[in-house]
């Protein structure tokens, strides 16, 4: 591919903040859809949060979902078009705080679509705020004193939690701090959208990202943070793989 | 076709005589034969059913289906309405059309389950946030209901709108004679706007967002001139021995037919009274009341509902202060009675 910009992108100058992951994480949607699906009917299903305008940077249809419901209006979508390759990207706060009964749900029933989770530990729109996938001692706006479990309770382990749900057939934690995990996200995004057309169930990889902007860091010493913090609490690689015996 | 159904039952067939291709719903009672008959049939027919996790499962799945362009239907009762608000406001800012049955129990909180219309004011404000109107039909039998709900699935693709069937327990519940048209060929519309996934054409997205505030407002400003479009061209009402009446009973729904039964029986005693009974509740008949409101020979108004006067702020903002409105309700699922409603009359009489 060099560095030419993905045919499925737009135009349209993305609106993240300097260094943000959501850019590469596009990025690697649309390199997966250019070299696998230049053909194929695709929906997008946008969420509320940072990516909200994600559908401007992609030149296919999308439909925009309320806070969280995202899986719910994906389940709608891709029932009404089984061909489609259809995905939702979610932020932390929208699948795993106020969309999760969506979300698991979606995964129980076998939902044939993928879900992209961009987890980088904070309500990131809203200002910084404390999400479900904060991790412990972390400092937010609304957890001044650093994430206490003992107060605010534990970080949730989505993926972790989707694994044993039989309609679940790929689940993969990537992250994008480095070019090998760069990577491996998009191979876990081929693998997922893969798995997806072959009909065999519920798909969502979760990708540990950065929120330089409401980390108080550097776009450099935000990968970092995700080298040498994040990845003690969230575990990086495939976890099922129900095509594979995974 | 003739056929002897229960109210939730005879919806569900006339949805899928209107073509509905996709149901999502969650079990609420006095609704729940809805959701069962779908259960039965759309599978059986290759359509998409669902019993969601939620209420608010439920709208979304319709959200999603419906901006496939999909012909989409949901059902549910009080409680799980007000789950289903978030979803309406969403599928209205869209402009998505879908059919919304809502059976009503009593109500506040988790109420009872018998039939009341505790839901008036959320079904015809908007109910969910932002400037947005829901068509309201409200059917008195459960052959209108049937015919109600074919009309539902028209107006909601003619104006990419939600359309909201209002009906409570004893609708629901009822069994009646009912006829179906076997020839009734729903009209196929058009949806350039529907997302599908093809590439070969310029890209569609289905959006309630409007980011700037201009944009916004333009959108709102576009809801309104569609909401007026529908208030001039979509009031439906019942009018009955009402033309020489000098009090004019008001009432909607299963509550509306009572008082039909109850206005017989007066004018047998030689009163000449009448009923007009709003089958739009939103459009509501301003238009059609007022004109009664402007009648020299017409006394006053009586509105009679199964809730706490509800609709009455309606009925008086069309009246206009021209005429005294007086308001008799029964609430909590208890029902006015004939006699009930012809000794309120009579003590006004007096
Ligand atoms: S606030 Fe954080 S997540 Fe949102 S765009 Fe900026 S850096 Fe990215």
């Amino acid at each position: 591919m060099g560095f030419k910009r993905p045919e499925c992108l737009t135009k349209e100058s993305m609106h993240y903040c300097p260094g943000c992951g959501h850019g590469i994480i596009h990025r690697l949607i649309a390199e997966v859809i250019d070299e696998d699906y230049k053909e194929s009917k695709i929906i997008g299903v946008a969420p509320v949060g940072c990516a909200v305008f994600i559908y401007d940077y992609f030149n296919f249809d999308f439909v925009a979902a309320a806070h969280g419901r995202a899986t719910a209006a994906a389940t709608g979508v891709k029932r009404s078009i089984p061909d489609a390759l259809v995905f939702s990207y979610q932020g932390d706060g929208d699948i795993a705080a106020i969309g999760t009964s969506e979300v698991i749900h979606a995964a129980t029933r076998g939902e044939n679509f993928t879900a992209i989770f961009v987890n980088n530990g904070v309500y990131a729109m809203t200002g910084g705020q404390m999400a479900p996938t904060t991790i412990p001692g972390q400092v937010t706006v609304s957890s001044p004193y650093g994430r206490d479990p003992k107060v605010q309770g534990y970080h949730i382990k989505l993926c972790e939690m989707l694994v044993p749900l039989d309609g679940v057939a790929f689940v993969a934690r990537t992250s994008i701090h480095n070019l090998k995990n760069i990577e491996f996200t998009k191979k876990a995004i081929k693998r997922a959208f893969e798995v997806q057309m072959n009909n065999e169930g519920f798909s969502i990889i979760e990708v540990l990202s950065n929120c330089p902007t409401n980390w108080g860091l550097s776009p450099s010493e935000s990968m970092k943070r995700i080298e040498n913090e994040v990845l003690k609490y969230y575990s990086l690689g495939i976890f099922k793989d129900k095509g594979r015996g995974i | 076709m003739k056929l002897l159904m229960k109210g939730n039952e005879a919806i569900a067939e006339a949805a899928l005589r209107a073509g509905c291709e996709c149901f999502f719903g969650y079990p609420i009672t006095p609704q729940t034969e809805l959701l069962q008959y779908m259960a039965k049939k759309l599978l059986k027919s290759g359509g998409v059913f669902i019993q969601a996790e939620s209420e608010v499962g439920a709208i979304n799945m319709a959200y999603g289906a419906s901006s496939c362009g999909k012909r989409v239907m949901t059902s549910s009762s009080g409680p799980g309405i007000s789950l289903k608000q978030e979803g309406i406001s969403y599928l209205a800012g869209a402009e998505l059309p879908c059919v919304i049955v809502n059976i009503m129990r009593g109500g506040p909180g988790l109420g009872n389950i018998n039939a009341a219309q505790s839901d008036y004011l959320q079904a015809t404000k908007g109910g969910g946030h932002g400037d947005y109107k829901v068509i309201v039909l409200a059917p008195s039998s459960v052959q209108e209901a049937v015919e109600l709900t074919m009309k539902a699935f028209e107006l909601a693709d003619k104006y990419r709108n939600p359309v909201m069937i209002l009906g409570d327990g004893m609708l629901g519940q009822m069994m009646e004679v009912v006829e179906f048209d076997d020839n009734y060929q729903p009209q196929k519309v058009e949806k350039p706007w529907a997302v599908t996934g093809d590439r070969n054409r310029e890209k569609r997205v289905t959006n309630s967002l409007y980011i700037v505030p201009e944009e916004l407002e333009k959108h709102n400003f576009k809801l309104r001139e569609k909401y007026k479009k529908i208030k001039e061209n979509e009031v439906m009402v019942e009018e009955y021995l009402a033309d020489d009446a000098r009090v004019i009973f008001v009432s909607f729904g299963m509550c509306a037919r009572i008082v039909k039964s109850a206005v017989n029986r007066l004018r047998q005693a030689g009163e000449k009274v009448g009923l007009v009974r709003p089958i739009t509740l939103w459009p509501f008949p301003e238009n059609e009341l007022k004109r009664y409101a402007s009648k020299e020979e017409v006394e006053f108004f009586i509105d009679i509902e199964m809730n706490l006067g509800q609709m009455l702020e309606d009925v008086k903002l069309s009246v206009e202060g021209k005429k005294t409105v007086h308001f008799y309700g029964r609430t909590g699922g208890m029902v006015p009675t004939i006699q009930e409603i012809m000794d309120f009359y009579y003590s006004l009489k007096k």
